[in-house]
């Protein structure tokens, strides 16, 4: 692809970045390249240690790579420092100052710029009105509630009006209701000011409600990148899928590969049609995993899995069934639960699993 | 919606500071206080060795010539009459003095300091501050105005003596003052803080879980303070004994005002080389036989510190 | 009859030794102040309320004079002290690794609390002396660069505490919004570090005020400073006037260490 977009696209080619040396050498970022467009809400997930802070930090400016690009608008930043990068980051521990009011932090970066006094006022009271903070203007940090400082850390950032808005984990501090108003206002930002914004997260849920496209990191790797439907219904790897939502993994063999699907046989007989990851073509009579979601399945008076129910979690909207399968395999499977709980198997009963159609996945791994 | 007007983007290209600079950067920050360091206290003590293989001059100073006297006489000494060598009893027993008193000092100290960190430890937390604050008074205090307060209490025209007689309980004073009683108590006081404030510092990141931990399965008080209060502190046992035992062992203030002429201790012997007697190489031998001592303690201190958690109770 | 909770962390004859302990520190001090004010020239009676010791010691020249230099050498050797400790606590903080060297300079910087101050007393006279021979000098600086020396460790303690309760993202915020480090250290960790340069340079100069064996070592004729000078008092009949000298000094002391109280007290 042509590094000619004369937009705010960040463009990540090939950066990898080793820390320590010799045989302490870890390498936090593996050949990881990424196209994020303007205006995206992008996230990174993973659990920690995956490298996504990390490549965070390097688009921020903090981490210098050992290797790659990192392209804004077509030209390489990566040889500057962070102060003249017109990225602003959202930090974990909201680094506001704490000597300053709310005001003068979120007016900062436009002193720091050099912008007129008129200017920044305006900016700021501009900024407190979008964030809903203005009666706190003249607070200092220590004097108000943490949804309040992670609030002014978003204003502080977007004040100077950033290409790119860097969120690290800033929703991690705060209580689960807090959390859920900020998603809602976080992705409201992000329409309202048309910034791209990089989020990272190792909290899946919060991935799947707010992104654009997410890209799943493990161990260095982006391992994959798409929108949070095509992640949890089609994930390409093993690792993707035990890591967002709860997951079966079957074992099959493989009938016939087209494509994007394929045809495969369960041990106990039975055919079904599932997705290929791109770029997996398995051959006839391989072994493959599939990853069955285990409130795609159903259960039926005949399917293709067979089994005896070990298990049934009472969980008030749905009920979760530990189905112990004929091949000795554990299947979980969620019912939704009506008012007329009637005739639902209990404990010891036998039950059949049907697998509708578009509900199984092949993955690599 | 361009924002290149607001951020500078592209403006230059100063690359950030690389690892290597921001060490050189660190350095030249602390250099000014290493060279003050080096030239005001660290250094000289290397002079200090030089001059205690030197001769002493005959009104104090030196003579350049290599002499291994000092150190001999820190020792030994020569008879005047019949030139036969024998053990220096007079340092010797000054040497076994300080060290006798800074250990009891240490042992005061901490029999003292143990319940008061402790109580201090155990008040709310809002109030413990100020409990520590009173601690850290005395100690901010001038060292000779708190010796003289001790002395003060003690001498014959003192609040104690002049309590007892008025009471009717003695007739004629008790002579505390110039007592090696006197420099025990004045150093016990001197240094008392230095106790205190380490085992607090130790006490408060207790976990009074513990505590409740221990008494839930059947230990008494006595064998909580036992077996899981004091190996907990046990650090901060060690760091106020090391603090409490290195002033005390080359205490020089207390002992010149409480102890008077003839109770001395080593800070006193080495001053008496340099004043009255003219002899700064035995001087300089004698501060640094003090130092080696100071530093055998601090090794102790740091291997006693340094083992491994699951060594400690061996 | 209410019984009583049970204690976890009260342990019997504690509070009643800690008591002990907190009269035993504060009886001498205060027998010393009551006393600063009694009329009779004895401990023995107590002849009423007095400020004529305080008369005596303000109009006593030898006392004005070494109090003003007592001053004076605390002042430039705080003030000193907590520039020279400033610099380096900024040096062995706010970053996530040590640098090369860094055990060696905590190891210098804390020598002096660690060495008897009689072995550095001796040493500095014998260093001194070679000085005062070769250049002839016999000022005040040789005080001065002793008295900063000692009171860098005590400078540098509060000063590179308060550096490293601060958050480390504080200057990378400061850098992604555009500060220059110049500006970053202006505008974030300057005004973020002044209590703990205040509080490092009160803890300095009562450090200074206090140093009594080193400066009796290396001061030059007619440079005693107060508590060289109490000192030397000691050995001679006592009027309640060291009693009035020692008060105001303790009242100076007491101030200071209540103004390095406050501000440590403050949090980042």
């Amino acid at each position: 692809m042509p590094p000619s977009t004369t937009r705010s696209d960040i463009e990540v080619v090939n950066l990898s970045k080793i820390f320590g040396s010799g045989e302490d050498a870890v390498r936090a970022l593996d050949d990881v390249s990424l196209t994020i467009p303007e205006n995206e809400f992008f996230t990174l997930l993973g659990p920690s240690g995956c490298g996504k802070t990390t490549l965070l930090r390097m688009i921020a400016g903090f981490e210098q790579p050992t290797s790659g690009k990192i392209n804004l608008g077509g030209s390489d930043i990566a040889d500057l420092p962070p102060n003249k990068r017109p990225v602003n980051t959202v930090f974990q521990s909201y680094a506001l100052f704490p000597h300053m009011t709310v005001a003068q932090n979120i007016g900062f970066a436009l002193k720091m710029l050099g912008k007129p006094k008129t200017e920044i006022d305006e900016t700021v009271s501009r900024m407190l009105k979008l964030v809903k903070m203005e009666p706190m203007a003249n607070r200092k940090p220590a004097q108000i509630s943490g949804g309040q400082q992670q609030r002014v850390a978003l204003a502080r950032a977007l004040a100077p009006r950033p290409r790119v808005l860097l969120l690290d984990e800033p929703l991690s501090a705060l209580d689960l209701k807090l959390r859920k108003e900020m998603q809602v206002e976080l992705k409201r930002l992000q329409a309202e000011t048309g910034i791209t914004f990089i989020f990272v997260t190792h909290d899946q849920e919060e991935a799947l409600t707010m992104s654009d496209r997410i890209a799943v990191m493990s161990t260095g790797k982006v391992l994959q990148v798409g929108p949070p439907r095509e992640i949890y219904n089609h994930p390409a790897e093993r690792f993707v899928a035990d890591f967002i939502g709860d997951t079966n993994f079957i074992s099959a063999q493989v009938d016939r590969a087209n494509g994007r699907s394929a045809t495969v046989r369960l041990p106990s007989g039975a055919a079904l049609d599932a997705g290929l990851p791109e770029g997996l073509s398995p051959r006839e009579g391989e072994n493959v995993t599939l990853v069955v979601r285990p409130e795609h399945a159903k259960l039926a008076a005949d399917g293709a899995l067979k089994g005896t129910v070990e298990n049934a979690v009472y969980f008030g909207t749905d009920t979760h069934f530990h189905i112990r399968l004929d091949t000795g395999d554990l299947f979980i499977l969620r019912s939704q639960n009506s008012a007329m709980p009637a005739g639902l198997p209990e404990m010891g009963d036998p039950v059949a699993i049907a697998i509708p159609q578009g509900a199984v996945q092949v993955v690599r791994g | 919606m361009s924002a290149v007007e607001l951020a500078p983007h592209g403006a230059e290209t100063d690359k950030p500071k690389t690892r290597r600079g921001d060490i050189a950067w660190r350095w030249w920050l602390v250099a000014p206080a290493l060279v003050v360091l080096i030239l005001a206290a660290s250094g000289p003590l290397l002079i200090v060795l030089v001059y205690s293989f030197l001769e002493p001059g005959n009104f104090g100073g030196v003579i350049w010539n290599f002499s291994t006297d000092g150190w001999f006489q820190v020792f030994f000494s020569r008879d005047i009459f019949d030139d036969t060598v024998g053990p220096a009893t007079a340092h010797l027993d000054i040497f076994r003095r300080s060290i006798t008193l800074a250990l009891y000092t240490t042992v005061i100290t901490a029999v003292l300091g143990f319940p008061t960190a402790w109580f201090i430890a155990t008040r709310a937390p809002d109030v413990r501050p100020i409990w520590l604050f009173l601690v850290t008074i005395p100690f901010w205090t001038n060292l000779v105005i708190r010796t003289f307060a001790i002395q003060e209490v003690i001498r014959n025209e003192g609040l104690i003596n002049t309590v007892l007689r008025s009471l009717g309980l003695i007739s004629a004073p008790i002579q505390m003052l110039y007592t090696d009683f006197a420099i025990l108590l004045g150093m016990a006081y001197v240094f008392l803080p230095l106790m205190v404030l380490p085992l607090y510092a130790s006490m408060e990141k207790l976990d009074f879980k513990l505590l409740e931990a221990g008494y839930d399965l059947y230990a008494s008080r006595l064998r909580v303070l036992w077996h899981i209060v004091l190996p907990l502190v046990k650090p901060g046992f060690i760091a106020g004994s090391i603090l409490v035992f290195i002033p005390a062992i080359g205490a020089y203030v207390t002992p010149r005002i409480l102890g008077g002429g003839r109770n001395l201790m080593l800070g006193n012997l080495i001053e008496l080389q340099f004043g009255q007697g003219r002899n700064w190489p035995l001087g300089s031998a004698l501060a640094l036989t003090l130092l080696v001592i100071v530093v055998v303690a601090l090794l102790f201190y740091i291997r006693s510190t340094s083992q491994p958690e699951g060594q400690r109770h061996g | 009859m209410g019984k009583r909770n049970f204690s976890v962390a009260s342990l019997p004859g504690f509070a009643t030794i800690a008591m002990i302990t907190f009269v035993f520190l504060y009886l001498p001090i205060l027998t010393l102040v009551i006393y600063s004010f009694n009329e009779a020239p004895s401990m023995a009676r107590w002849e009423g309320f007095s400020l004529r010791w305080y008369e005596a010691a303000l109009n006593n020249t030898q006392v004005q004079d070494v109090s003003i230099r007592s001053l004076v050498i605390a002042f430039w050797a705080a003030s000193l002290a907590s520039i020279l400790a400033t610099m380096a606590a900024l040096a062995t903080t706010r970053s996530e690794r040590r640098f090369p060297g860094q055990t060696m300079v905590y190891a210098l910087i804390n020598q002096p609390l660690m060495v008897p101050e009689i072995v550095t007393g001796v040493a500095l006279l014998i260093f001194f002396a070679m000085i005062k021979v070769s250049t002839g000098y016999q000022g005040l600086g040789y005080l001065i660069a002793a008295h900063t020396a000692f009171c860098i460790p005590f400078a540098y303690l509060p000063i590179r505490a308060r550096l490293e309760t601060m958050d480390l993202t504080l200057e990378r915020a400061a850098a992604d919004l555009y500060a220059t480090p110049m500006q970053a250290f202006r505008h974030v960790t300057l005004p973020l570090l002044v209590p703990g340069v205040i509080a490092g340079f009160m803890l300095a100069f009562v450090t200074s005020l206090d140093t009594v064996v080193i400066t009796e070592f290396i001061k030059s004729a007619g440079q005693d400073t107060l508590p060289t000078y109490m000192l030397g008092q000691l050995r001679r009949v006592i009027t309640p006037e060291m009693n009035a000298i020692s008060t105001l000094f303790l009242l100076l002391s007491l101030i200071a260490v209540t103004v390095f109280f406050l501000l440590s007290r403050k949090k980042t």
